[in-house]
């Protein structure tokens, strides 16, 4: 038993040991350096081949969703097609506009994924697997996060063309829109756990009573707050349905019309990267991280936990591409400002009354009603004020 | 109720997604290089040379009238007539094309040169794996590349081909008729010059012989 126990330990921890035994080789004085280097390595490896597999997964996903087959060519099933499309985007002719500022032009998509990869520094992939353990890692995540932002600005407004810098404000307008819920929504989690440190967010959730886990998503404010951090999340990595800043299908590509080749696919990667990122935080926040779902799955290693939780939720958000349509811009912004505030706003108010409640049925039945009531008046309420009517064209006629 | 429509949505595109496992016939796309859609029989894009029999220069239909060459708006059609003649599908001499030459690159599929063509020698064929590597040459056809069998006209065009043939057949018992009449009337022309030849002949033979009477 005690065997068997040192055992799924030793797979649980088995790349911290390898990398510890690799670094054992080292002098002491380039332990720190290798480590750090050996962490990053690992964590690029890992996600751009986690990107590779989405984008098949997407294309392939959304193909039966439309009762289409999704690409099947490439190799067995078509699991060579991201191989395919990253030799495709390689060989293309990488055109700068004649005018552009070909400096910040060319640094736009290199600020904006190293900014998305940044964010991996504080997200803890497994028991003892991550990288940096910061007592501010939340603020940290936020705060690259917002870096985003400042590479969209660079790429549309290098680019010199009308197009780019209207797409760019219009994807700036939608970002910062949607960082404010979705930092509030992630500070219930803050309220409650009292650390800014992810690594003892997850250590909070990773207790179990019977074979349930403690996760904050089973609480009426968790499960709130998940879901505004989910849609504000979706909002900020620009995808389905609030993609409105690239628009593959109306404008050209927003804010990176006047990139090419490589750039492009750069582009993609720092959205998806970032899109991994955001859901991993939404993972260590609310889905209790890398630990499982039941006390008695707690043998499979925790980083297989992670993956799933993320895969699940890739899954769901290529659902919804698949699903809904395309919002205005009107309608996006009503959203993050006339529903999505108030609600998070809300929600802070609830986790209090639920901190100072005592533990038992009563604090769930008003903080579920907290919850409930206020979303249904709200979205009723937005959905009543607008008005039907006949529009009419006077350009057209 | 607020995103009522949402879960619906979510539950059709889930009702596609897992649908699309169990019934194959949700999925509609023809997996091309492997399966083929039939094509409809009114299909078409570049012209053909038909040709009778097994032969197809003995049997070529064209007399290189060079109608479809003057029509062709284009202008993706080079003839060049021959000097010596060769009995055609009736039986009677005609030219023939020494040269047939149509560049597809440049062809329309308009169909007009089988619109015009007066002896049905010209039509448009079905074959659409035209692509090459070779810019030019392989897109400009010559008179050996253009020429197809009637049978295979009849296996693209079933209705058309045979509406043609019937009319050809009919042409030609016309044409045999016609040939057999003058052959009769010729004959009857003979009999009656020889009827007319022979009395003179055979009278005067016989006058003598009824002189004596």
């Amino acid at each position: 038993m005690t065997h068997l126990a040192l055992m799924t330990q030793h797979l649980d921890q088995i790349f911290v040991l390898t990398s510890h035994w690799l670094l054992s080789y080292l002098p002491i004085a380039l332990q720190p350096l290798c480590s750090a280097i050996l962490s990053v390595a690992a964590i690029i490896i890992a996600f751009a081949t986690l990107f590779a597999l989405t984008t098949l997964l997407e294309r392939k996903g959304l193909g039966r969703m439309q009762n289409r087959y999704g690409p099947n060519r490439v190799g067995p099933c078509g699991l060579f097609q991201p191989l395919a499309d990253g030799v495709k985007s390689l060989t293309k002719e990488d055109i700068v506009p004649i005018r552009a500022d070909r400096a910040v032009h060319f640094m736009a998509p290199v600020l904006l994924v190293a900014a998305s990869f940044m964010g991996y520094a504080v997200l803890p992939i497994g028991r003892n697997m991550v990288m940096v353990d910061m007592n501010a890692g939340v603020l940290f995540f936020f705060a690259i996060g917002s870096l985003m932002e400042l590479a969209v600005f660079m790429a549309g407004w290098s680019s010199r063309s009308k197009y780019s810098l209207l797409g760019a404000m219009r994807a700036i307008a939608q970002m910062i829109s949607y960082e404010v819920p979705l930092v509030l929504a992630s500070v219930v989690v803050l309220m409650q756990a009292g650390s800014l440190s992810t690594v003892a967010i997850v250590n909070m959730q990773a207790t179990y009573s019977g074979i349930w886990p403690h996760w904050f998503v089973f609480t009426p404010w968790g499960f709130a707050g998940f879901a505004l951090f989910m849609i504000a999340a979706t909002a900020e990595s620009n995808r389905s349905p609030f993609d409105l800043p690239e628009g593959e299908s109306e404008i050209i590509a927003g804010y990176y019309t006047e990139y090419s080749g490589f750039k492009f696919a750069l582009f993609f990667l720092g959205e998806y990267i970032g899109m991994f990122a955001t859901s991993g935080m939404a993972i260590t926040l609310f889905l209790g991280g890398w630990s499982a779902p039941f006390s008695f799955l707690t043998w499979i290693p925790s980083y297989f936990w992670f993956f799933a939780k993320l895969l699940t939720i890739i899954s769901v958000f290529i659902w919804i591409r698949g699903t809904l349509p395309r919002l205005r811009m009107d309608q996006l912004m009503n959203l993050a400002w006339q529903f999505m505030l108030p609600m998070t706003l809300l929600n802070l108010l609830t986790t209090g009354i639920w901190h100072f409640m005592l533990p038992g049925f009563l604090r769930w039945i008003v903080c579920s009603t907290m919850v409930i009531v206020p979303c249904i008046l709200l979205g009723s309420g937005l959905k009543y004020k607008k008005k039907f009517q006949i529009r009419t064209y006077h350009f057209s006629q | 109720m607020v995103g009522e429509g949402i879960l619906k949505g979510l539950a059709e595109t889930a009702r596609n997604f897992f649908g699309s496992y169990v019934s194959k016939d949700r999925l509609t796309t023809v997996q091309y290089p492997e399966q083929r859609e039939p094509q409809i029989e009114a299909t078409r894009d570049f012209p053909f040379l038909v040709y009778d029999g097994a032969d197809w220069q003995q049997g070529m239909r064209c007399v290189a009238c060079q109608i479809c060459e003057k029509e062709c708006p284009p202008k993706c059609i080079f003839i060049e007539k021959s000097k010596d003649k060769k009995p055609d599908a009736f039986g009677k001499m005609q030219i023939y094309p020494a040269t047939f030459n149509i560049d597809i690159s440049v062809c329309m599929s308009c169909q007009i040169c089988v619109e015009v063509c007066p002896f049905d020698a010209i039509k448009m064929d079905v074959e659409y794996h035209q692509s090459s590597d070779d810019r030019f040459g392989a897109l400009l056809l010559n008179k050996q590349r253009l020429s197809k069998s009637n049978e295979y006209y009849n296996a693209i065009h079933p209705t058309e081909a045979s509406a043609v043939d019937a009319q050809r057949a009919e042409e030609l018992a016309k044409l045999e008729a016609k040939a057999k009449a003058a052959a009769e009337v010729k004959a009857a022309a003979e009999a009656k010059a020889a009827a007319d030849a022979n009395p003179a002949l055979n009278a005067s033979p016989q006058q003598p012989a009824g002189d004596p009477q």
